[in-house]
């Protein structure tokens, strides 16, 4: 029976999320959806689904697309896959009141309109328990200022793609030091032209390769962040 | 000359009569190089292209150089690399530094065609611009629209090009077909069309300068 012929409804429950992870990963947005209802008709709680579906679906295709088996394109269909899943959780989510992991304010830098890799990295937080606030493109330093007073955020993500853009992260941070609040939050960054060492040289907590990279990160270091603020039992 | 089939997936070399120096360039600008070589009459400048493509993947270039570098090593008295940064973030500047070789100054090719002073303030004004060059009008079809799968999933399209405001097509040569085809292409992409000459821009002088030694 060919794959667009295939009855999701009945296969168990192993099969199906197995299913969606290679539905995502062709970016099958439909069937995403379909899945996404069923497991939560079977009684899946929408955090399970979340995590067991989709973001291990979407880490499957952030892998890929690092080692070059899978490109732009494909990544891009498979996070539309996702945001239909997303877009059924997402309020239920709500309603469950669970404890965010915690807040992350991010957005592509001043002078760069480029967003796919934000995005994915946003979805990846929203994902991993974080709330998320999306500053969009363009974004001057005021405007992450702005958002780290009204937010007061664990977590401050920057994005650039272009080589010329990138050096405005430094920017940003400069301007967390000389107001005495760099230390507030923890500093991710990431983009295409960036590396490890430029993380470093611009005073970063950590630079992200993939959306996958970024969640594991956020979640790592917020845990360790947590801890060493925690009193000594 | 004749005009010359410009380098999307291919590497090319264009021997001179009395090979002497050589310039390895990206194949998205051989077209250029070797009109500049014709306009000066130089006879003794090799050019080697490396496939244009790698314009759309920045971190290939280096590595690609480096290696035709070490393919090339002794055979030419000098070497010149006509690429800019072009993305690589400083990864072409260690390989080239490794070598002792020079390469042409600026970001990115829009900015030798336009002058990289003007090309920046050009993309300050409004940081929404897609760029196109001759090259990249020429071959917006394979290297933007086939290689995004945008012909298969047009959906995509607002996915990637959705903040785009304008296109600026920098063009080298007064060619009605390339200025059409930057002209369908930013209806394509929805956004404000804007075409501005550049001819050779610093591409002329850069590549004097090394001839002259």
């Amino acid at each position: 029976m060919p794959d667009d012929d295939l009855d999701l409804k009945t296969l168990d429950d192993d099969a199906l999320v197995a299913q969606m992870h290679d539905d995502l990963y062709d970016g099958l947005a439909p069937e995403i959806v379909e899945g996404t209802e069923i497991l939560l008709e079977r009684g899946w709680g929408p955090d399970r689904v979340l995590n067991d579906a989709l973001v291990e679906g979407m880490r499957i295709v952030g892998i890929d697309f690092r080692d070059g088996i899978l490109f732009v394109p494909e990544v891009l269909l498979a996070a539309n896959a996702m945001k239909g899943g997303m877009g059924i959780l997402r309020p239920l989510l709500a309603e469950t009141g669970a404890e965010r992991v915690g807040t992350v304010v991010i957005g592509t830098v001043k002078g760069d309109i480029h967003d796919i890799g934000k995005n994915l990295v946003g979805m990846m937080l929203e994902g991993a328990g974080f709330e998320v606030i999306d500053l969009g493109i363009n974004n001057p330093v005021e405007a992450y200022l702005e958002a780290l007073e009204e937010h007061k955020p664990d977590i401050l993500g920057m994005s650039a793609l272009l080589t010329t853009t990138m050096p405005y992260m430094k920017v940003v941070i400069q301007a967390l030091e000389e107001k005495g609040i760099r230390d507030d939050q923890i500093v991710l960054v990431g983009g295409a032209p960036l590396n490890e060492e430029f993380g470093k040289a611009v005073g970063a907590d950590a630079y992200c390769r993939d959306a996958a990279v970024a969640a594991e990160t956020a979640q790592a270091l917020v845990l360790a962040r947590r801890a060493a603020a925690a009193p000594a039992s | 000359m004749q005009p010359l089939p410009q380098l999307l997936d291919d590497e090319g070399t264009f021997e001179a009569e009395r090979p002497e120096v050589l310039v390895l360039a990206c194949g998205a600008i051989a077209r250029e190089v070797l009109a500049v070589i014709e306009l000066n009459g130089w006879t003794h400048v090799t050019v080697r292209c490396l496939p244009g493509k790698l314009h759309s993947t920045p971190s290939k270039i280096a590595p690609a150089v480096d290696a035709k570098l070490e393919e090339l090593a002794d055979r030419y008295e000098r070497v010149f690399v006509a690429y800019a940064d072009c993305g690589t973030a400083g990864a072409l500047d260690e390989v080239l530094e490794r070598h002792g070789v020079q390469r042409l100054a600026g970001a990115h090719c829009y900015g030798f065609f336009a002058g990289n002073e003007t090309w920046q303030a050009m993309h300050d004004d409004e940081p929404a611009t897609f760029y196109l060059t001759d090259f990249l009008a020429r071959h917006f079809d394979s290297l933007v629209v086939k290689s995004l799968k945008l012909d298969v999933h047009p959906e995509l399209k607002p996915m990637i090009f959705g903040n785009y405001k304008r296109l600026v097509y920098l063009a080298q040569t007064d060619d009605p077909d390339l200025a059409e085809r930057a002209r369908k292409a930013a209806d394509y992409l929805g956004v404000a069309f804007e075409q501005r000459r550049t001819g050779y821009g610093e591409l002329l002088p850069s590549l004097q300068r090394f001839v002259d030694g």
